[in-house]
C-alpha cells in the first residue's frame, strides 16, 4: 500500500499554487492540491487516486489569512487551512457554536489536527461533516484559479459521488459560512465511533425570537442517502410551531418520506430511512436545548 | 521425560500443589517484556533490515475462480528499482500438503502450491513473486504485471457449493467436500425425539472474520554461506513447522533452514499455520543468495491473508417437560475456504466442532456430521476458539430456545443439563477433568441479579436484554487428543532446556511462542520458583529452531499447560542436578540437602552449610574435578512434557447485558461479567488480560467484523473503512471473577486462559440481544448482528 | 528515485537531513531511513493509529504524513518517552495496569495519549476512552489502556503546581 510516483511542489502564496497547477497541467501532469492530506492520502496509498504531481498548501500556513478564524456582521470566515481541530477548540460565539460541536464526528484527533475544512468540502463526501454544515449554514467557497476568484454558493458546490463545483486548477482561498445557527446541530450514526457515518443530519431551527418557543422555519440537510449532502425542503416545510416532540417527530417523518436512499451491502432504503428518522428528530431536540 | 517418571516426590497421580504456588507464581509481577516494548525498542520483522536485502511482493489474483492462461513479468522486470520477478514455473517448489489419516470417504487431499499455477482460486491468491529495492517499486512492478485467465463460475456459499452442478474448487473435491465425517451417532438419537417433549431447531450462523493480528505477516529471509543455513526471520506461532515446510517445498535438508521469530504483534491462530509467502520468500532469498523482506500490507491481510469462523450449524435437540435435554442432531458445515492450512487441514473446525459440541452439557443421545466445504475465497486458519465459538454459539442458542418453549428460565434450563460430577465422560467419549461449571453460572447470575440488572430490564420500555453463556475449553491438547483427529502431524509435546551459568543466572528455552501472552514473565515465575531465585535472574529463550530440538508453538491455549510444565520438569531436574552436586561438596548424603528458596542449596541436618547456585556453576564449570564422579559437567537440564488422554478443561460463564435502541438498531452493551476458572492463575493480571483481550474479540465477532463475498466472489473488506474492528467506546469494560479448580495432571495446576473470551462472548451476547428483542417475535441466529437488524425488528413492536 | 527532495527536520530533538521521494510516507522516513523503528505501521490508511506521532505537538498519523510534508516540522516519537530506559509517568502506568500484551499499537497509544494529555489534562475517564478511540488494539480490549491514562491524567493533575 505505496502511492503511485508523483513530483512535489511546494506553493509559497496562493497565486504560485494555482500557477503550479495551470503549468503542470499544461505539461500534461495530472496536479492536485494537498494540505492536511487526512482524504487524499489513504486513496493514494491503496493508489485508487493517482496524481502524478502534488501541490502542497502546507507553507501557506505561514499566511495568516489562510489559518484565520473570523466572526463579523454575522458570517464567520475560515481560512482555507483553518484544521478540524481548531474549529473544535475555537471560542466561538452561540450563532457558530454548532461547528465546534460538530466537529466531534469529524474522525479522530489525528485526524482532525491536520485535516482542513477546505480540504473536506472539495473532497466532498456525501456524509462528510462539513458538507451538511456547508448546506446548513450557506457557505460559499471562495476559490481562486487562473481566471482570478469567485465565489461557489453551497448549493452549487456538490455534484455527487466526490465530485465538486471547485476545477482542478483552483485552489480554496476561504470558506464563508452566511446564516447564523444559534439554534443547531449535527447528529450521526456509524457502526463504530470515528466513522463515516451510514446516515447524517443537520438541523437549525429559526425561532420568533430568542427565548421563544415558537419554530418559524429552518434548515434540515441530510448526508448518507444520496450521492451528495441534501437539504430537504418538504422537512423545512414542516418547521412550523410549537417545539417540541410532536414538532421534531413530524419534521423527522417528513424528511423520511421525501428522501429515495440509495441500498447497499449491509443497509437498506427503509433502514436509512429509520436513521434518518432518528438522527432528525435527535438533531431537533439537540438544536432546541 | 513424562509424567509418569516425575521426580520422587511428585507423582502424575497426587496432585502437588504445595510447590505450585511460590513467591512468584500468582503474584501479577511487572512483565518482563514491558521495557522493550514500551520505549520502542522492541525487534518486530519489519524493524530488521540487512545489507543488500531486497523487498517482495506479489502479484495476486484479481478474479475468484479462473484458468490462468498467461502470466507475462516483462513489463515488471523492466519497472525502475525491480531485480526479479518469478512465477511458479520460475521457482518450482513443492506444494504445501496437509493430510489427515482418513478414508477417501471422509477425507480428500488437496494440494496449495506456493504460487498458483494453473488455476486462480481466490481474489488475492499469490501467482508470482516480485522484488526490488524498496516496497514503493515492488508495488510499481506488480501493477505493472499482465496476468490472463479464462474466468470460471465461482462457489461463494453452501448453495453455490453443494449444487448438483456446481463448479469443482478442486478437481479431486468433488462437490467440493473436503471433509465430510460423522463422527457420533450414538443409539437412542431417534427415540429421543420420538418421545420428546419439546423439540427445538435452531440453524445458527457466524461470518467470516479475520483474526486480525495488529501486525501483519511478514518475514525476513537471508543466506548465511558460513553457516550453510538460510535464516527465515518470521513472525509465526509455528517456527518449527515452518522449517519443515520450507524444507520439504524448497526439497532441501530441514538443518540447512533456521527459523527465528523476532517480537510478534499478535497471532491469534493466523500465524500458526504456515503461510505460502514465507516458503516463497524463503526460496528466493535461497535462490538469489541474498536478503529478501516480505511485509503483508493491510489490504493483502484483509484480503489474501488468512481468514476464519464461517460456519453454519443446524442444530436440533429433544428436551422432556423438565428441560433435561435428551439427544442432540447436529449438522456442521464449515467454509474453509479455498485451500487446506498446514499442519491443520480443513479439517480441525468441522473435527473440532463434531468432537466437542455436547460442551458443558449432559447430553445421552448425539449424531453429528461434519463438514468442510471448500469455495473460492481465501482460506481460513485456526481462529482464537476454533470452532468452540461457533458450537458454543449453537448448543447455548439451544437452551435459550428451550427455556422459551418451556417457559423456564434459560439460566435455569442449563442448571439442570450443565455436567457436576467429576471427571465426566460424556456421549462424545471425551472424559472432562473437574471444573466449576455449575458454580460459575451460579455467580455469574448472581451477580447480574444483585446488581439489580433484572428489575432493571423488566421495569420500562427499554430494551434491555441479558444473555448467558456458559462453556468449557478443552486447553493444552497432548498428541494422545490431537491424535484421535487424525491428523497425520500430531502436534502435542512440549520440549525445554535449561542452563545455569557461573553467575548463577538461568536460561530456558520453550517450544511455545510468545506473541502477547506474557510468557517470558509467567514462564520465568514458574522457573524462578520451582529452583528458588529472583524471577529477574530467568530469561526465557523461544522461537529459534536451533535452540531446541522440535516444538509446536504457541496455539489452542497450550502454552501454560504444556509448554510451562515442560519448563517446571526442566527446573525440577536442574534442582535435583544442583543438590546432587552440592550435596557431594557438603560430604553429605542427597537425601539430606535441599533448595532453600533463596538461590542455593542448605544441609538439612545443619542449615549453617550452605552453598549458591554461583558456588556450586564455579565447581560445574570452572573446576570440574571437583565434581561427583558421576556427574557430567554442566549445568542443564531437559525434559518434554505431553497431556495424557483427553486433555484439561478450563471453563467459564460470561453474562452480558444490553439495550437495543430502537432509532438506530445499534447495540450498547451495558455491563459484561465473567466468571471463569482456568485452574492455578500464574499472573492474574495477565489472565485478566487474556480474558478481556479475547471478550473485545469476541464481541467484535456478535456485533461488527465480518468479510463478505459477492456472487463473483469479490471479498468486500479491503480496508479498515469496511472491516469494523471495535475501537475503546465500543468494547466495554469486563469484570473478572475466578474460580480456581487446579489442574491435577499439569505441572503448575494451570489449565490454559488463552481463548475463553473469545468463545464465550459471541453467544452470551447474541443471548442478550435476543433477550432485548424478546417482546419483537423475531429471533436472531446469524452473527455479526447487523443493527439495521435489530431496528427492524423493534420497528415490529 | 523519482524527483528527489531533501528534508530537513527534527525528530526527538535531533536536526535530520534525509534525501526522500516524495511519495514516501513519514512513517517510513522515521523508521526506515532514521532507523526509528519504534513507530509502527498497523494499516497505512489512517485508522489503526500504530503509527501515531507528535508532529508540532499534535498527535498525527505517519502513514497519512508524505514526509516531505514535514520539513522544518518538530516531530517526536516514542524512542523520546523514556529518560535512559527509565520509563516515564505514562509508560509505567502502561506497564502497572498492564496495558499492553503484544505491544505493536503501544507506540501510538503512548504517543496518542501524550496528545491527548497535553491538549486536554483534565479528561475525565470517559472523555479518555472516546479520545482513545482513535487508535485500535487487537490484544487487551481497552480497559486497562483507558485505565493507564486515566491514572496518569491523575497523577499529573495531582502533581500541578497551582499557579
Amino acid at each position: 500500500m505505496k502511492p503511485a510516483a508523483f513530483t512535489y511542489h511546494r506553493a509559497h502564496d496562493v497565486a504560485d499554487a494555482v500557477a503550479l497547477l495551470t503549468d503542470l497541467a499544461a505539461a500534461g501532469e495530472d496536479p492536485k492540491v494537498i494540505a492536511g492530506g487526512q482524504s487524499l492520502m489513504p486513496m493514494m496509498n491503496f493508489r485508487l487516486a493517482r496524481p502524478t504531481a502534488l501541490v502542497d498548501l502546507g507553507p501557506l500556513r505561514r499566511v495568516p489569512s489562510m489559518t484565520a478564524i473570523d466572526v463579523s456582521d454575522g458570517v464567520l470566515t475560515l481560512g482555507a487551512l483553518v484544521t478540524h481541530h481548531a474549529v473544535e477548540t475555537a471560542a466561538l460565539p452561540r450563532e457558530w457554536a454548532v461547528l465546534s460541536r460538530a466537529m466531534r464526528w469529524v474522525g479522530h484527533l489525528p485526524i482532525r489536527s491536520r485535516g482542513t475544512v477546505a480540504g473536506s468540502l472539495v473532497h466532498g463526501d456525501a456524509t462528510a461533516e462539513w458538507c451538511l454544515l456547508a448546506l446548513l449554514l450557506d457557505a460559499v467557497v471562495v476559490a481562486e484559479g487562473p481566471s482570478g476568484r469567485r465565489e461557489i454558493p453551497a448549493d452549487e458546490l456538490f455534484h455527487g459521488f466526490y465530485a465538486t463545483a471547485v476545477d482542478p486548477d483552483e485552489v480554496v482561498v476561504e470558506v464563508r459560512f452566511t446564516r447564523p445557527a444559534p439554534h443547531a446541530a449535527l447528529c450521526e450514526f456509524a457502526r463504530r465511533h470515528g466513522d463515516f457515518a451510514i446516515v447524517d443530519a443537520a438541523v437549525a431551527l429559526d425561532l420568533s425570537d430568542s427565548d421563544s418557543t415558537i419554530v418559524t422555519g429552518g434548515r434540515v440537510v441530510l448526508g448518507g442517502v444520496a450521492p451528495a449532502p441534501v437539504r430537504v425542503p418538504e422537512a423545512e416545510d414542516a418547521l412550523h410551531g410549537e417545539a417540541g416532540d410532536t414538532l421534531w417527530t413530524a419534521v423527522a417523518e417528513a424528511a423520511a418520506a421525501a428522501i429515495d436512499p440509495p441500498e447497499d451491502e449491509g443497509t437498506t432504503a427503509a433502514y436509512r430511512r429509520r436513521l434518518t428518522r432518528t438522527l432528525v428528530a435527535d438533531a431537533c431536540r439537540e438544536a432546541a436545548r | 521425560m513424562t509424567a509418569t517418571d516425575l521426580p520422587t516426590e511428585v507423582t502424575a497421580s497426587e496432585p502437588h500443589f504445595e510447590s505450585r504456588r511460590g513467591r512468584w507464581v500468582g503474584a501479577s509481577i511487572p512483565r518482563h517484556e514491558d521495557p522493550r516494548l514500551l520505549t520502542g525498542r522492541g525487534r518486530f520483522v519489519d524493524d530488521i533490515a540487512l545489507p543488500g536485502m531486497l523487498h517482495a511482493g506479489f502479484v495476486r489474483a484479481t478474479v475468484a475462480h479462473a484458468h490462468v492462461t498467461a502470466i507475462d513479468l516483462t513489463a515488471t522486470r523492466a519497472v525502475s528499482g525491480v531485480i526479479a520477478a518469478y512465477d511458479a514455473r520460475d521457482l518450482a517448489l513443492g506444494d504445501i500438503v496437509a493430510l489427515l489419516d482418513r478414508p477417501a470417504e471422509e477425507f480428500t487431499p488437496t494440494a496449495m502450491p506456493i504460487l498458483a499455477k494453473d488455476k486462480v482460486r481466490f481474489v488475492g491468491e499469490p501467482l508470482a513473486i516480485v522484488l526490488a529495492r524498496d516496497p514503493y517499486a515492488v508495488e510499481d512492478g506488480i501493477e505493472a504485471a499482465v496476468v490472463e485467465h479464462e474466468s470460471l463460475a465461482v462457489v461463494v456459499d453452501e448453495e453455490s457449493g453443494f449444487a448438483a452442478d456446481a463448479p469443482l474448487v478442486h478437481d479431486e473435491a468433488a462437490g467440493n467436500v473436503l471433509l465430510d465425517v460423522s463422527m457420533f451417532d450414538t443409539p437412542g438419537v431417534d427415540e429421543a425425539f420420538e418421545d420428546a417433549d419439546v423439540t427445538v431447531e435452531v440453524t445458527t450462523r457466524s461470518g467470516r472474520q479475520n483474526a486480525l493480528p495488529l501486525e501483519t505477516r511478514g518475514v525476513v529471509a537471508s543466506w548465511d554461506a558460513r553457516d550453510d543455513q538460510l535464516l527465515v526471520q518470521t513472525c509465526t506461532q509455528v517456527p518449527h513447522q515452518v522449517r519443515t515446510l520450507v524444507a520439504r517445498c524448497l526439497d532441501v535438508p530441514e538443518r540447512t533452514i533456521r527459523v527465528t521469530v523476532p517480537d510478534m504483534g499478535g497471532g491469534f491462530g493466523q500465524k500458526c499455520v504456515v503461510g505460502r509467502e514465507e516458503v516463497a520468500v524463503a526460496a528466493v532469498a535461497h535462490r538469489l543468495h541474498r536478503p529478501v523482506k516480505w511485509i503483508e500490507d493491510r489490504r493483502e491481510a484483509l484480503t489474501a491473508g488468512f481468514l476464519a469462523r464461517e460456519q453454519t450449524y443446524r442444530t436440533r435437540a429433544a428436551f422432556d417437560a423438565d428441560g433435561h435435554i435428551a439427544a442432540l442432531d447436529v449438522d456442521v458445515v464449515c467454509d474453509m475456504g479455498a485451500y487446506s492450512c498446514y499442519p491443520f487441514t480443513a479439517g480441525i473446525e468441522p473435527l473440532m466442532a463434531s468432537a466437542e459440541m455436547p460442551s458443558v452439557y449432559r447430553v445421552p443421545a448425539y449424531r453429528v456430521r461434519g463438514r468442510a466445504l471448500t469455495s473460492n475465497k481465501a482460506p481460513t486458519a485456526p481462529y482464537r476458539g476454533v470452532s468452540r465459538p461457533q458450537y458454543v454459539m449453537a448448543i447455548e442458542r439451544v437452551m435459550e430456545r428451550a427455556a422459551r418453549e418451556l417457559g423456564l428460565d434459560p439460566v435455569e434450563v442449563r442448571r439442570r443439563n450443565v455436567i457436576t460430577e467429576f471427571p465426566y465422560t460424556g456421549v462424545n467419549a471425551v472424559t472432562y477433568d473437574p471444573g466449576t461449571y455449575r458454580e460459575s453460572l451460579d455467580l455469574a447470575e448472581k451477580t447480574i441479579r444483585d446488581e439489580g440488572w433484572y428489575e432493571l430490564r423488566d421495569a420500562g420500555e427499554r430494551h434491555i436484554g441479558i444473555g448467558f453463556c456458559c462453556f468449557s475449553e478443552r486447553t493444552g491438547y497432548g498428541s494422545e487428543a490431537f491424535a484421535k483427529r487424525k491428523m497425520t502431524v500430531v502436534p502435542g509435546f512440549d520440549l525445554s532446556e535449561i542452563r545455569m551459568d557461573t553467575t548463577g543466572a538461568v536460561v530456558v528455552t520453550s517450544g511455545t511462542m510468545n506473541h502477547g501472552q506474557s510468557h517470558e514473565t509467567t514462564f520465568a515465575q514458574i522457573v524462578a520458583d520451582r529452583l528458588g531465585i529472583d524471577v529477574a535472574r530467568v530469561k526465557l529463550r523461544q522461537g529459534d529452531t536451533e535452540r531446541i530440538a522440535y516444538g509446536w508453538g504457541t496455539f489452542a491455549s497450550r502454552s501454560v499447560t504444556i509448554g510451562g510444565s515442560a519448563v517446571a520438569l526442566a527446573s525440577e531436574r536442574l534442582g535435583e542436578l544442583l543438590c546432587r552436586i552440592a550435596a557431594h561438596l557438603l560430604e553429605t548424603r542427597p537425601e539430606n540437602v535441599a533448595m532453600d528458596g533463596d538461590g542455593g542449596v542448605v544441609q538439612l541436618d545443619d542449615p549453617s552449610r550452605r552453598l549458591s547456585y554461583e558456588e556450586i556453576a564455579d565447581v560445574a564449570y570452572l573446576r570440574s574435578h571437583l565434581l561427583p564422579k558421576d556427574v557430567e559437567p554442566a549445568l542443564t537440564a531437559t525434559a518434554s512434557f505431553d497431556v495424557p488422554g483427553d486433555g484439561t478443561f478450563s471453563n467459564a460463564t460470561h453474562a452480558v447485558v444490553v439495550e437495543a435502541d430502537p432509532g438506530t438498531g445499534a447495540i450498547r452493551i451495558l455491563r459484561y461479567a465473567c466468571v471463569e476458572d482456568c485452574g492455578v492463575v500464574i499472573h492474574p493480571k495477565v489472565v485478566d488480560g487474556q480474558c478481556r483481550g479475547g471478550i473485545a474479540q469476541g464481541i467484535a465477532g456478535a456485533l461488527f467484523e465480518e468479510v463478505t463475498y459477492d456472487a463473483h466472489g469479490e471479498p468486500s473488506a479491503a480496508s479498515f473503512i469496511d472491516y469494523l474492528v471495535p475501537t475503546a467506546t465500543e468494547i466495554p469494560d469486563v469484570s473478572i471473577a475466578h474460580l480456581e479448580t487446579p489442574c491435577a495432571f499439569t505441572e503448575n495446576g494451570a489449565k490454559g486462559a488463552g481463548e475463553g473470551g473469545t468463545i464465550g462472548a459471541p453467544a452470551a451476547v447474541l443471548n442478550a440481544v435476543n433477550d432485548a428483542l424478546r417482546r419483537t417475535g423475531v429471533e436472531l441466529d446469524t452473527t455479526p448482528i447487523h443493527p439495521r437488524v435489530v431496528a427492524d425488528a423493534l420497528e415490529e413492536l | 528515485m523519482n524527483d528527489p527532495h531533501l528534508l530537513s527536520l527534527t525528530v526527538n530533538g535531533t536536526e535530520e537531513e534525509v534525501v526522500v521521494e516524495p511519495r514516501r510516507t513519514l512513517a517510513d522516513v522515521l523508521r526506515h531511513d532514521l532507523r526509528l523503528t519504534g513507530t509502527h505501521v498497523g494499516c497505512e490508511h489512517g485508522v489503526c493509529g500504530a503509527c501515531t506521532v507528535l508532529v508540532d505537538d499534535a498527535p498525527v498519523r505517519a502513514c497519512l504524513v508524505f514526509a516531505v510534508q514535514a520539513e522544518g516540522a518538530d516531530v517526536r516519537t516514542v524512542e523520546s518517552l523514556d529518560a535512559g530506559g527509565q520509563l516515564s509517568d505514562l509508560q509505567q502506568a502502561f506497564s502497572d495496569h498492564h496495558g499492553l500484551q503484544c505491544g505493536f499499537c503501544t507506540p501510538g497509544f503512548l504517543m496518542l495519549a501524550e496528545g491527548v494529555l497535553a491538549e486536554s489534562p483534565d479528561a475525565d475517564r470517559e472523555e479518555i476512552r472516546e479520545a482513545l478511540s482513535a487508535n485500535l488494539c487487537r490484544c487487551t480490549g481497552y480497559q486497562t489502556i483507558v485505565d493507564a491514562v486515566h491514572a496518569t491524567a491523575c497523577t499529573r493533575r495531582s502533581q500541578e503546581v497551582p499557579s
